[in-house]
């Protein structure tokens, strides 16, 4: 089949590899139909995660078709499935208490030391996101394997088109545990650091929580544009003081919450920020955080701080004093996706959220390693990229 | 079979991951939460009085304790997730354990069980004549809640050829330890899931998988 595949820091191509098998009875594999690349791709693009092998095939965000299907596996050939970008096995106890994230037994047992020595713990198994998270092949290709296919993929109704669900494998959990984490109450002003899909998404799920009022901060304009058309008002950080206005647009009082939707690999002109981005190219890999840290200079005392942005590994000249001091609450993590994707795929259907807004481009992937070079370049006009498997090459939607 | 002077043997000794030296191990065991002025494992110490290396882990499946040690009782069962571990057969009252060793080599060795309390605990150790010494107790307690049963794997390990066995067991990337607790780790997946989580793609890149983690 064909896989978009890793073969260095910004080098991904679309190669021919061996097609997925059935190994484990709980086991699916899927025909995919939409993938899409998501930011935290860029992570991997970027050569800032480690544990990424040449060969890798990525791609978290996808759905497809069932053709095949193990011995205990509960999906049926023909049925349309999205499937959760985290691996859950259903039955261990962070499962049962619904922290999928932090399955138990979906990492293999040979790639858990290695994140267990960086993080304390091994995490669940993520699909093509370096083998930290368990060395899943991905699916940005035509098929995929689907693990504990019996727990995490949710089967769509036929009248609801792949653009319409493809984003419950990530973006849109991950933004709803975002605006979630950052315990919304009605008469709350929430700021949302960048406007990428994640952010966007946090954003609306903010408004639908009741927010009173949500601010989003980016520098791109195209961005910027997109979060005010979801009723959030707007700061573009390259021309205002980000703190001074946060302050006067809640009242001189400091937002209630705040939510990181930038991660790891933060612009801005801080000047830690310019040291983390030297540390990280000669791969001392100091990860960028400058929006977190003005997020918790930002946020009112007593308030709430939301991270589902990603990070990977430590961070330099944190604001411990202020976390502190202030008594603020963190809440963070990888997405618990299947504790979400049937309450969202209602909230879908009846129309409380709209996920194709921030659907840039559409390509067929073969042409997916342009689609990570413009992701990445052109921040402001691709929002979001979809690829096809099936859609014929130089058609581009 | 192989010499037991060879390198692969030791290899394989370490591989197994099982205790030798049937005295300090039964001492150990009867120390274990007596002797110190914490109440950590012994072989959570930073210093452990012996050069004999004390390998322990501890898991918590969601399952009940009858039905762990039920599974763990049948010793032909060990083989479905302890890697370097080809066959159990039973040999009257004693188990002949098949080890892998490198470079297709197997090994052979014969153990008795030297307690087994229903439902809590089974410990054993080789008997004389083995190709190698090995020592074991797993014991499962009810875990607080739903949360299931912990099952603790203790062994006590003496490896033949000294530090220099140690040395080719690291080559071979087989430290007990790392070996106990992937052990462990597998036992908790084939309990809670019916099956051993693998990233393996295809059919073909499991057997080549199987093979590099076996050194063959």
């Amino acid at each position: 089949m064909r896989a978009l595949t890793w073969h260095g820091t910004h080098d991904v191509r679309v190669d021919t590899v061996d097609d997925p098998e059935i190994i484990n009875p709980r086991d699916a594999i899927l025909k995919i139909t939409s993938t899409a690349i998501c930011g935290s791709d860029l992570h991997l693009y970027d050569g800032v995660i480690p544990g990424v092998v040449p060969g890798d095939v990525l791609g978290h965000e996808f759905m497809g078709e069932v053709v095949e299907t193990g011995a205990e596996s509960t999906l049926k050939k023909g049925q349309r499935v999205v499937v959760p970008f985290t691996i859950s096995c259903g039955g261990c106890f962070h499962c049962q208490i619904k922290q999928y994230s932090a399955c138990e037994n979906s990492n293999p047992v040979e790639k858990q030391d290695m994140s267990a020595t960086l993080y304390g713990h091994p995490m669940s198994a993520l699909f093509g996101y370096s083998h930290l998270t368990g060395g899943y092949s991905g699916g940005q290709a035509e098929y995929v394997r689907v693990p504990f296919s019996d727990v995490g993929p949710i089967v769509i109704p036929d009248h609801l088109e792949d653009e319409k669900v493809l984003f419950l494998s990530d973006i849109l959990p991950t933004g709803w545990m975002g605006a979630e984490n950052a315990e919304i109450q009605p008469d709350d002003t929430v700021a949302v650091w960048g406007c990428g899909p994640v952010g966007l998404f946090a954003i609306q799920s903010a408004i639908v929580m009741g927010a009173s009022k949500v601010i989003a901060i980016d520098h791109y304009p195209h961005r910027l544009e997109l979060a005010k058309k979801l009723g959030a008002e707007v700061i573009d950080f390259r021309k205002t003081d980000v703190r001074d206005a946060l302050m006067e647009m809640s009242g001189g009082i400091g937002c209630d919450a705040v939510i990181d939707a930038v991660g790891m690999e933060s612009h801005g002109f801080a000047i830690d920020n310019m040291i983390d981005i030297a540390k990280q190219k000669i791969g001392i890999g100091a990860d960028r955080a400058s929006a977190l840290k003005q997020a918790i200079l930002a946020v009112r005392p007593g308030g709430r701080v939301s991270i589902p942005g990603v990070y990977g590994g430590m961070t330099d000249k944190f604001p411990l004093g202020a976390l502190m001091e202030k008594g603020l609450q963190v809440r963070s993590g990888q997405t618990h996706v299947q504790r979400y994707t049937k309450d969202l795929l209602e909230k879908i259907e009846d129309g409380t959220l709209d996920t194709t807004f921030l659907i840039s481009h559409r390509l067929p992937l073969e042409d997916a390693a342009r689609g990570y070079k413009c992701f990445r370049e052109k921040q402001d006009s691709w929002t979001k990229v979809i690829l096809k498997p099936g859609m014929e090459q130089g058609q581009t939607a | 079979m192989a010499d037991r002077k060879t390198p692969g043997l030791a290899g394989a000794v370490a591989g197994i991951a099982l205790a030798a030296g049937g005295a300090a191990f039964a001492s150990f065991l009867a120390q274990r939460h007596k002797d110190g002025d914490d109440n950590a494992p012994l072989y959570t110490r930073k210093r452990p009085g012996t050069d004999n290396p004390i390998v322990g882990r501890t898991v918590t499946i969601r399952k009940p304790r009858a039905e762990l040690y039920e599974y763990w009782k049948d010793f032909g069962n060990l083989a479905r997730f302890m890697e370097n571990l080809q066959t159990i057969r039973k040999d009257g009252d004693a188990h002949i354990w098949t080890i892998k060793a490198p470079a297709g080599q197997t090994v052979e060795v014969r153990t008795e069980v030297v307690q087994d309390v229903a439902n809590e605990t089974i410990a054993w150790r080789s008997l004389e004549g083995s190709d190698i010494e090995t020592n074991g107790e797993v014991t499962f307690t009810d875990a607080p809640g739903d949360r299931g049963t912990r099952v603790s794997l203790v062994m006590f390990y003496n490896p033949p050829a000294g530090e220099l066995g140690r040395a080719i067991a690291k080559l071979f990337q087989r430290e007990p330890e790392v070996q106990a607790r992937h052990d462990l780790k597998r036992f908790k997946m084939l309990m809670e899931t019916g099956e051993i989580a693998t990233s393996a793609h295809t059919e073909d890149a499991t057997r080549r998988a199987k093979q590099q983690e076996t050194g063959r």
